[in-house]
């Protein structure tokens, strides 16, 4: 017998809700994820909030992993759907591992594999409910892609997640260049970060950058960006305008 | 993705408000961070606003709502100073306000904290939040924000604070909920009301201290890892 009080409008195509779990709607959150190629490899860059609806709950969530020796993930939305991703990708490079045969997937294996991933829970209507961006070097070739929840993949020179793509792609898209040296690299993600610090609601003001090159990879530990409050507008904004904002 | 942005969403200020009498006036304060759906449209809004020389109000809920209910009310009350011949009181600004938010309860989405200073009663702070309850308290707090600020008001609030302990108080009740609260952000506002006039100041973020887990702002990684010793960045 089902007691459950499931939510299904009257036209269904949808079989009984109590056979399977899925996830409707995300409850831990990651906000933006950006990310660049450079001279030596990829920079990328995420802040470490997790965010539980509009609370800024947790400020030490780590949301760039590297994945094998060749290749680092980063993620936004739902932090248990990224920490399961995790363990998916554990399993395939400790496959791989298992091989021993002298070969190792690089990263555009694992975007393959990532991506066939999602489409596949998209399919099922179960979707692991993240925007994904996976960037890595081998045999000098650099790779940088993005997966998002519907199975949307691509690569490119500059990716970003969320609200990445609204405000930090346009300052990418003009200001990017072939083999930027690391202090352009960063300087330039930290550009976007602050953007994004100063526009996203959910963005928090600790960050951390990522760096994978042929050697391996390395990330940044946390840190604060300085901020610009002191405009005259701001300090007056109703100057000329008694009762506006 | 659900969490991008709506842009067509109405205005709505998250918000923290905040206001405090002391034993001289009231001081009243907010965060400045206005949003469109997840969007920041304004990240330095001024959600003090003046309705008297001596009286002000802070505003939270739809921006549009909060805005015309105000203007309403500065229109009223020029009216009533010229009737009266003298300065309007706290009193009659707060219960205008009333007015306005009881019978258009409906249509409205806006709370408010009206706070003043008048020759007959000192220093006031009235709340008046959604559908137009009008309840007079030595502090209030409105806003998404202030569900962050409970805890802290219950175990630090005193009566009679000086003007200087008040205000400190208020931009960290402020600061404390802009740290874990989304909707809330940007800089602190503070306006003081007393006898003598009107104050009004400016808090940056930067300015303000620092909270759990969060760190001291740098202009960038790479002064970092110059100024650092050896291996500054780990696996």
């Amino acid at each position: 017998m089902n007691f459950t009080a499931s939510k299904q409008p009257e036209n269904c195509l949808l079989g009984p809700e109590s056979d399977s779990q899925r996830t409707l709607y995300p409850y831990v959150t990651g906000t933006s994820v950006v990310a660049l190629k450079y001279k030596d490899g990829i920079l990328m860059a995420a802040d470490m909030g997790g965010s539980y609806g509009s609370t800024l709950r947790y400020k030490s969530v780590e949301r760039m992993k590297p994945i094998g020796k060749h290749s680092l993930l980063g993620a936004s939305g739902e932090i248990s759907d990224f920490q399961e991703i995790l363990k998916y990708l554990d399993e395939l490079i400790l496959y791989d591992n298992m091989w021993d045969d002298g070969n190792s997937l690089g990263p555009k294996e694992v975007h393959n594999y990532l991506t066939r991933v999602m489409y596949n829970r998209r399919n099922k209507f179960n979707p692991l409910w993240n925007s994904l961006v996976l960037g890595g070097v081998k045999k000098g070739e650099k790779y940088l892609g993005t997966v998002s929840m519907i199975g949307v993949n691509f690569e490119d020179n500059h990716v970003a997640t969320g609200f990445g793509n609204h405000l930090a792609r346009p300052i990418l898209r003009q200001e990017w260049h072939e083999n930027l040296s690391f202090e352009d690299g960063v300087k330039l993600l930290e550009k976007c970060m602050r953007v994004l610090l100063y526009r996203d609601r959910s963005a928090i003001n600790k960050l951390q950058i990522a760096k994978i090159t042929e050697e391996g990879m390395t990330i940044s530990p946390p840190y604060s960006l300085k901020t610009y409050w002191e405009f005259s507008a701001f300090e007056n904004p109703t100057q000329g305008a008694v009762g506006s904002w | 993705m659900d969490l991008e942005m709506n842009l067509n969403a109405s205005h709505s200020m998250g918000t923290t408000i905040i206001g405090v009498t002391y034993n001289g006036g009231v001081v009243l304060g907010a965060d400045s961070r206005t949003s469109t759906g997840m969007y920041v449209a304004n990240r330095a809004s001024d959600k003090i606003t003046q309705l008297t020389d001596n009286v002000y109000v802070c505003r939270s809920g739809s921006a549009a709502d909060s805005q015309i209910v105000s203007d309403y009310v500065r229109y009223f009350l020029h009216q009533h100073t010229i009737q009266l011949g003298q300065s309007a009181t706290s009193k009659v600004a707060a219960n205008l306000i009333r007015l306005l938010s009881y019978n258009n309860k409906n249509m409205l989405e806006t709370g408010l904290i009206v706070g003043g200073w008048d020759k007959y009663e000192g220093g006031k702070i009235y709340a008046i939040p959604l559908g137009g309850t009008l309840i007079e308290q030595p502090f209030a707090i409105g806003g998404s924000g202030s569900s962050y600020l409970y805890g802290f008001f219950d175990q630090a609030w005193k009566e009679g604070m000086t003007k200087d302990e008040a205000e400190q108080f208020v931009v960290k009740a402020v600061s404390l909920a802009i740290a874990r609260d989304g909707a809330s952000g940007g800089v602190v506002r503070t306006v003081i009301i007393n006898s003598e006039g009107v104050t009004r100041n400016f808090y940056p973020s930067d300015k303000l201290q620092l909270w759990h887990e969060e760190l001291e702002p740098q202009n960038s990684l790479l002064d970092l890892l110059n100024s650092s010793s050896p291996e500054p960045m780990n696996i």
